[in-house]
């Protein structure tokens, strides 16, 4: 009882905390659209991307990357087990990408024109790429998360018609977003003269497909254990090792793709020549790649909560999120006698905007079937049973 | 044939009528936040801005009897292979192979921003204060060039009292230009000339229209060094196997399904036959 109250009393809070961020943030918004980008950011023609690109863009798409890798392992890999932690996983990528599809909004001059696209296609733009993949992606989501609405709303027939284009919906889901995050990656390709060559690759497009694919895995542990903290709710300990395999498996072939890169280009004596670039490097592959992988390995680590929740914090704030602010921002070149700190109002507008994120990934959680959605095997006492006893 | 521009260092006086026929050209009033080339002292604080499309750096290069008193125009370089083109989501902006200029159209654009970041030579500029804000750069006075006919150069290079600034045929600029540089090596009884041996935009980021030669380094007066590979290479390149992409992680994942749901299948009706 007591602790229910306390658990109870830090949500409070917590919820205060998150509106009052979330109303900064609308109220920047209006000084934003009534004043011009101008009057509240620090973006300058040195610096024409800010903060909004590297956070909200390449942080927010590749850190809804568990929606797709979760959906492929359970729905086209089989993987039943990983099936209670889909829903979440998608919720987290809708939010995601609605994030991102907000934050575009405010960082275009001109939004209200953002309907050209369509009708003045540059099909040799990486952009024109990212643009389709988030218009689309954000449909497929919204599609593949119907079914909670529609089972809460009993509402069968809709939910008839979901289940029948179920597959190919994931499928397709699956083709769009590895592509956005490939085109992401395309979309610096063209910056040759900005990004540090410790970096910079042909092969870019095909990194972030291969770090997206392991961040997801990755996420779902974050918030599976943050949520699990919050909600209640308990997932079994055996899915929370499973994922960390998949995690470190990915992460040796993204390891080896970078290394043998810098082999083939020759840049290994960067790593020892061209400072401070290479401590960025080196904080980056060794804590946000190399430790994950040992970390995860660890039999002690599988087994302990804290432990999987350190491993994938590392990869994910280390590993992936300092790799895209480094190559979206850090490194790109600002024209001479310019200088780019983000405005409080930035700051405002991306955290205000997760806040928005949370607040909407509560409701949805109260009012939604998604926390430990078994899916079809839901029924079946076999796959209960090892659930019900987790090592907390 | 495509149009170019040639700056002689050699020739140029820095007496910016240049900038100032740009201005009146293109009815851009004066940047009164950013004072282009006045502040800052004589190396000028001078950037491009909305309202400024080119303006002249001055650098004093060396020391002692070998000090130079270097200048360059500053302005979009009219790429071959633009990355701006490239990258511009809509097609906004966009290289006229007649005349060579690259030009932007305000009524594609939706202000992304991503040519400014994709430009080796960092010209796109933005009305930041503005609430509806427009890239805006030089046009290669595209709007005089279509008079071609009638002769109308550029408005800077029409407006060079010196002959630093010529127009023309690319292709003839460029031979010019060698003619220039070998002409004054041969002049020269140490057999050095005036000149650096090297036509800045001749072959940087696989050409540019505008080019300079000088008795510096271009790189001197911060302008990029850049390699003769196009900027827009790699990213053209990734975009070509999107198709193939999206077509083989079709095929797999669509595979991978059936060979997961089949085996499913066999196990279930393994499991039955036992229970059976």
């Amino acid at each position: 009882m007591q602790e229910m109250k306390e658990q109870k009393q830090g949500f409070q809070w917590g919820t205060l905390i998150l509106s009052a961020l979330a109303f900064l943030c609308a109220g920047v918004l209006v000084q934003r659209y009534v004043f011009g980008l101008g009057a509240m950011t620090n973006m300058s023609d040195g610096r024409g991307w800010g903060l909004w690109i590297s956070f909200d863009l390449y942080c927010g798409v590749a850190l809804a990357a568990g929606g797709f890798t979760l959906a492929a392992l359970v729905h086209v890999f089989n993987q039943e087990k990983y099936h209670p932690v889909v829903r979440p996983a998608i919720l987290t990528a809708f939010l995601g990408y609605l994030l991102v599809v907000l934050a575009l909004l405010v960082d275009l001059g001109q939004p209200w024109y953002i309907w050209r696209m369509i009708f003045n296609p540059n099909i040799h733009s990486p952009l024109y790429e990212v643009g389709w993949c988030v218009m689309l992606y954000t449909a497929v989501l919204a599609l593949e998360l119907s079914p909670a609405v529609f089972e809460r709303l009993h509402w069968r027939i809709p939910l008839k018609i979901i289940g029948m284009i179920q597959i190919p919906l994931i499928i397709v889901g699956i083709v769009i977003s590895t592509g956005h995050q490939n085109s992401l990656g395309s979309m610096l390709l063209i910056m040759t003269h900005s990004i540090d060559p410790l970096w910079y690759t042909p092969i870019i497009p095909a990194l972030y497909f291969v770090s997206a694919m392991a961040v997801g895995p990755a996420m779902v542990i974050f918030e599976g254990t943050l949520s699990g903290a919050v909600f209640g709710h308990k997932i079994s300990q055996d899915i929370f090792t499973g994922l960390g395999r998949i995690v470190s498996g990915i992460l040796v072939v993204y390891l080896i793709m970078r290394l043998a890169d810098m082999a083939v280009a020759g840049h290994f004596g960067m790593i020892i020549h061209s400072y401070p670039q290479n401590i960025y490097w080196l904080i980056e592959i060794i804590g946000g790649v190399v430790l994950p992988i040992i970390l995860f390995n660890i039999p002690k680590i599988q087994q302990s909560k804290k432990g999987m929740f350190i491993a994938a914090l590392l990869y994910i704030v280390l590993g992936l999120s300092f790799n895209r602010f480094i190559m979206s921002s850090v490194w790109l070149q600002i024209r001479p006698g310019y200088t780019y700190f983000p405005s409080w109002q930035e700051f405002a507008v991306s955290i205000g905007l997760v806040a928005w994120a949370l607040m909407m990934f509560q409701i949805a959680m109260r009012l939604l079937p998604i926390a430990g959605h078994h899916g079809e095997e839901e029924a079946k006492p076999e796959h209960a049973a090892p659930e019900a006893t987790p090592a907390s | 044939m495509a149009y170019g521009a040639l700056y002689d260092g050699t020739r140029c006086i820095g007496c910016r009528a240049c900038s100032v026929a740009c201005k009146s050209w293109n009815k851009n009033p004066a940047d009164l936040e950013k004072k282009p080339s006045v502040e800052g002292g004589i190396e000028g604080k001078a950037v491009l801005s909305d309202k400024t499309f080119t303006f002249m750096r001055f650098r004093e290069i060396g020391e002692g009897d070998d000090l130079k008193w270097a200048f360059a125009k500053i302005q979009c370089m009219h790429c071959l292979k633009p990355g701006c083109e490239t990258a511009c989501i809509v097609g906004a902006l966009h290289r006229n192979k007649e005349t060579g200029a690259v030009s932007y159209d305000k009524g594609k654009c939706i202000g992304c921003r991503y040519c400014m970041v994709a430009c080796p030579f960092g010209i796109p500029t933005y009305e930041w204060e503005k609430r509806m804000p427009w890239i805006r750069k030089c046009t290669f006075c595209s709007d005089r060039l279509n008079e071609a006919e009638n002769g109308l150069a550029p408005a800077c290079i029409t407006a060079c009292p010196t002959d630093a600034l010529e127009f023309g045929d690319r292709d003839a600029l460029i031979a010019k230009a060698w003619d220039r540089i070998n002409a004054s090596k041969e002049a020269d009884p140490a057999g050095v000339g005036k000149y650096v041996e090297h036509i800045y935009g001749e072959k940087e980021v696989g050409g540019t229209a505008w080019m300079y030669i000088s008795s510096v380094d271009m790189t001197e007066l911060d302008l990029p060094w850049l390699s003769e590979e196009p900027v827009t290479k790699n990213a053209r390149a990734a975009m070509k196997t999107l198709p193939y992409y999206a077509t083989g992680m079709l095929v797999l994942m669509a595979s991978i399904y059936f060979i997961t749901k089949r085996k499913q299948k066999i196990a279930a009706g393994k499991h039955a036959e036992k229970k059976g």
